[in-house]
C-alpha cells in the first residue's frame, strides 16, 4: 500500500531543476507559505513583505521560506516577488533574523490556475518537510503580519491539519456563501466551516502528504473547486479543523469574482460536485458541531455592500416566468409552485421564506446528482432564483446589524439542518 | 363440340391448378419470411432496449431535453421509440423480401430501388435524431443565456435558434433521402435570406431608436448597473 511520501519522487516531475535546484537549496523547513500568482505585480510585493514580517515578528526561531508559484505571468510578477526589500526589521516592529528567511519563486507547470498552483505548494511542502503551511492570496490589501501568526500557529503548536480563515466582511458581501455554500456544507457534513471556499488558509504537512496521495482532477483545479476539494478531503480523512480570525478581507484585483453567472456556475457546480462524489460522507450525518476558533475577534466598521433591489426582482420575476419548463423539470412540484407564485409580478412584495430557499437549493443538489438536465444548465437555471433570495434578504435586512445578520445566518443554517432529511429523500429518487 | 367444350374447361382448370401449385408453397414461404421477419424484428426492438436501457440512453436523452420534447408530442421514450422504429424497419424489410419470393417480375426492380434507399432512410433518421438533440440544447442554452444576461424577448431568441436548427437538420434529412433535392435547397436558401433580410429590414429601419436605445441601455446603463451588482463571494 502507498504511503503519504510515496508520491515525493512523482510529485518531483511537476519541478524544473532550476526549482529543485533552490529547493534543495532551502532544506527542510518547519513553515512554508504559499502564493499563487498570475499577473499580480501590482500587489504581491506588499504580501510577500507581509509574510515576510509575520515570519520575523512571530516565528524568528523557525525555518521558513516563502515559495511563489507563478501561472505565467506576463506583468513582472516574479521580479516584483524577488525584488521586495524588507528594510530594516526595527523600524518595522520586528526582532533581528535568527535565521535566513528564504523565498523561492517558480513558474508550476501545466495551465494556469489555482489547481496547478496548490499542487506545486503542496509537493514542495512534502519534500521540505514543512511542519505548517500556509496558502496566501497575492492580491489581498488588508493582509497584515498577524495573519501568518494566526493561520499557522493553530497548525504548527496545536496540531490542527486545516485552519481555514474567518473574515471581518462587508454587510451583505458573500451571500451565496452565507446563504448556500456554508449551510449546505455544514448540513452536509456536520461541520460548521464558517469560509469553506478558503481563500487564505493553512495546513499541516500531514494534510499536504494527503492531498497529494489523492490526487487533483481538473474538475478540483477549477478556480473555485479547490477551497471546497481541501475542505471536503480534510473531512474524509477525519482531519482536525480549525478556523482563525484575520479581520477585513479586501482584494485589489475585482475579476471574475465580480460576474454572479460564471460565479454560481463555478462554485455551486463544483459544491455538487463535490458532495456527489462523497456522498457516502455525509448521507447518514445529521446536526452539526462548531470549529475551533482562534485569533481576537474585533469589529470594523466597513461601507455596506451595495444592492440593486429593484433590478435584482424584476431579474427574478423575469427569469423564474422565462425558465418555467426548465425549473418544473429540476424543481419539487411544491417547490416550483411556491418559487412561480412568489415571482408573481402583481405581488407588490418579494419574501423568499429560508424554507423555500432551502427545499429550492437541495432540489438543485438533488436534480445535478440525477441529472435531470445537463449540468450547466440546471447552474444557469439557479441564478434567476439566486438573485431573487439576495433581493429578499438584503430587503428584509436592510437595517440589521452585524449581530442581527449573523442571527438570520444562523437560522438559515438551523432550516438546511432540519430540512435534510427532505434532500435525501430527494437525492435517492431514481433518475 | 361438347367434347371440345370440355376439353378447354379441362385445360383451363388444369392449368388454373399448375398455376396455383407452383404459386402456393411460394406464398406459403411469403409468410414463413414474414413470420419470421417478425421474429426477429421483435427479438432485436428487445435487444435493442435493453442495450440502450444499459447505456442510460433516457437520461442522456433528457439532459439534451430530447424525452421532454417527446413527452411533450404523446411519443414514448426514446429509447422505446428508437427501438419501435428498428422494428418496424426491420419487418418492413422482411415483408419487402416476402414480396420477392413471390417471383413477380415487376416487383424485383421496386424491390432492389427499395434495399437501397434504405440506409439513405436510416441516414436521414439519424439526422433528425440528432438535429433534435441539438436543436434542444442550443435553444436552452441560449434562453439561459438570454435570461440571465437580461436580454429582452429571450424565448424569441431561443426559439429562433430552434427553428434554424430544425429548418437546417430538415433540410439535410431531405437532402438525403433524396427527395426534391434542389426544390428543398432553394426553399431554404430563400427561406434563410428572406428571415435574415426581413431581421435586417426590421431592425435596421423599422427599430433604429429601438435599436439606439437597446444599445444604449446594454453599454451606458449596464457600466453603472454592474457597479451596484450583488458581491457573492
Amino acid at each position: 500500500m502507498a504511503g503519504p511520501n510515496d508520491n515525493t519522487i512523482t510529485d518531483e516531475s511537476l519541478f524544473s531543476d532550476e526549482f529543485l535546484r533552490q529547493l534543495i537549496a532551502v532544506g527542510e523547513v518547519d513553515l512554508l507559505v504559499g502564493i499563487p500568482s498570475l499577473n499580480n505585480a501590482n500587489t504581491i510585493g506588499h504580501v510577500v513583505q507581509a509574510v515576510h514580517l509575520g515570519f520575523a515578528k512571530y516565528f524568528p526561531r523557525d525555518r521558513t521560506v516563502l515559495l511563489n508559484a507563478d501561472g505565467g505571468s506576463k506583468d513582472g510578477t516574479e521580479e516584483a516577488v524577488t525584488s521586495v526589500s524588507l528594510g530594516d526589521p526595527h523600524r518595522m516592529l520586528a526582532p533581528q533574523l535568527l535565521r535566513t528567511m528564504h523565498r523561492v519563486t517558480t513558474r508550476y507547470r501545466g495551465a494556469a490556475g489555482r489547481g496547478n498552483a496548490l499542487r506545486t505548494i503542496l509537493a514542495a511542502a512534502e519534500l521540505l518537510r514543512a511542519k505548517a503551511c500556509a496558502i496566501i492570496s497575492p492580491d489581498l490589501l488588508s493582509i497584515r503580519p498577524e495573519w501568518i501568526d494566526n493561520l499557522l500557529r493553530p497548525v504548527y503548536k496545536e496540531q490542527y491539519d486545516l485552519v481555514t480563515p474567518l473574515y471581518r466582511r462587508q454587510k451583505f458581501d458573500g451571500l451565496l456563501i452565507s446563504n448556500l455554500v456554508y449551510p449546505l456544507m455544514r448540513a452536509a457534513y456536520g461541520l460548521r466551516v464558517r469560509e469553506p471556499l478558503a481563500g487564505d488558509f493553512a495546513f499541516s504537512g500531514k494534510l499536504a502528504s494527503y492531498l497529494l496521495e489523492r490526487g487533483i482532477s481538473p474538475e478540483d483545479a477549477s478556480p473555485y473547486g479547490v477551497g471546497i476539494w481541501v475542505v471536503t478531503k480534510a473531512i474524509r480523512g477525519g482531519l482536525r479543523l480549525g478556523q482563525s480570525f484575520l479581520g477585513p478581507r479586501i482584494r485589489a484585483s475585482k475579476d471574475s469574482t465580480q460576474d454572479v453567472v460564471s460565479m454560481i456556475r463555478g462554485v455551486v457546480g463544483d459544491l455538487f460536485r463535490c458532495l456527489e462524489a462523497e456522498e457516502s460522507l455525509w448521507l447518514d450525518a445529521s446536526g452539526s458541531q462548531p470549529v475551533a476558533s482562534f485569533g481576537f475577534s474585533y469589529d470594523v466598521i466597513l461601507e455596506p455592500v451595495r444592492v440593486n433591489r429593484k433590478r435584482l426582482i424584476q431579474m427574478f420575476r423575469n427569469g423564474v416566468t422565462e425558465l418555467q419548463d426548465i425549473l418544473k423539470t429540476i424543481l419539487g412540484e411544491e417547490t416550483f409552485g411556491s418559487v412561480r407564485e412568489m415571482a408573481d409580478p402583481s405581488r407588490e412584495r418579494l419574501h423568499f421564506p429560508d424554507e423555500l430557499w432551502v427545499k429550492t437549493v437541495y432540489d438543485f443538489a438533488s436534480a445535478f446528482h440525477r441529472s435531470v438536465l445537463n449540468r450547466e444548465h440546471m447552474m444557469q437555471a439557479l441564478i434567476p432564483i439566486f438573485r431573487g433570495r439576495v433581493a429578499s434578504f438584503t430587503l428584509e435586512r436592510h437595517s440589521a446589524d452585524d449581530n442581527e445578520l449573523e442571527a438570520a445566518i444562523e437560522d438559515l443554517c438551523l432550516a438546511y439542518e432540519r430540512l435534510k432529511p427532505y434532500w435525501i429523500e430527494r437525492w435517492n429518487l431514481s433518475r | 363440340m361438347t367434347e371440345l367444350i370440355m376439353h378447354r374447361l379441362t385445360g383451363t382448370l388444369e392449368n388454373l391448378l399448375g398455376v396455383a401449385a407452383d404459386f402456393l408453397p411460394k406464398v406459403l414461404a411469403m409468410l414463413i419470411v414474414v413470420a419470421l421477419g417478425w421474429v426477429i424484428a421483435l427479438a432485436v426492438k428487445a435487444a435493442l432496449k435493453r442495450i440502450l436501457t444499459m447505456l442510460k440512453f433516457d437520461a442522456f436523452s433528457a439532459d439534451s431535453g430530447v424525452s421532454q420534447t417527446l413527452r411533450k408530442t404523446g411519443l414514448p421514450s426514446p429509447s422505446e421509440l428508437l427501438a419501435r422504429i428498428a422494428f418496424w424497419v426491420i419487418w418492413v424489410c422482411f415483408m419487402v423480401l416476402g414480396l420477392g419470393v413471390l417471383g413477380i417480375v415487376e416487383f424485383q426492380q421496386e424491390i432492389a430501388s427499395f434495399f437501397q434507399f434504405v440506409p439513405h432512410i436510416f441516414i436521414a433518421l439519424l439526422i433528425l435524431f440528432i438535429g433534435i438533440l441539438a436543436a434542444n440544447f442550443f435553444s436552452r442554452a441560449a434562453l439561459l443565456a438570454a435570461v440571465n444576461a437580461d436580454l429582452p424577448t429571450p424565448r424569441l431568441l431561443s426559439g429562433s435558434v430552434r427553428l434554424l436548427i430544425l429548418i437546417l437538420t430538415v433540410t439535410m434529412a431531405l437532402e438525403q433521402i433524396g427527395l426534391a433535392r434542389n426544390t428543398v435547397l432553394l426553399a431554404f436558401s430563400i427561406t434563410f435570406g428572406a428571415v435574415m433580410l426581413g431581421l435586417a429590414i426590421a431592425f435596421g429601419l423599422g427599430g433604429q431608436h429601438a435599436a439606439r436605445r437597446l444599445l444604449e441601455k446594454y453599454t451606458v446603463e449596464r457600466e453603472r448597473e454592474k457597479e451596484e451588482d450583488i458581491s457573492p463571494l
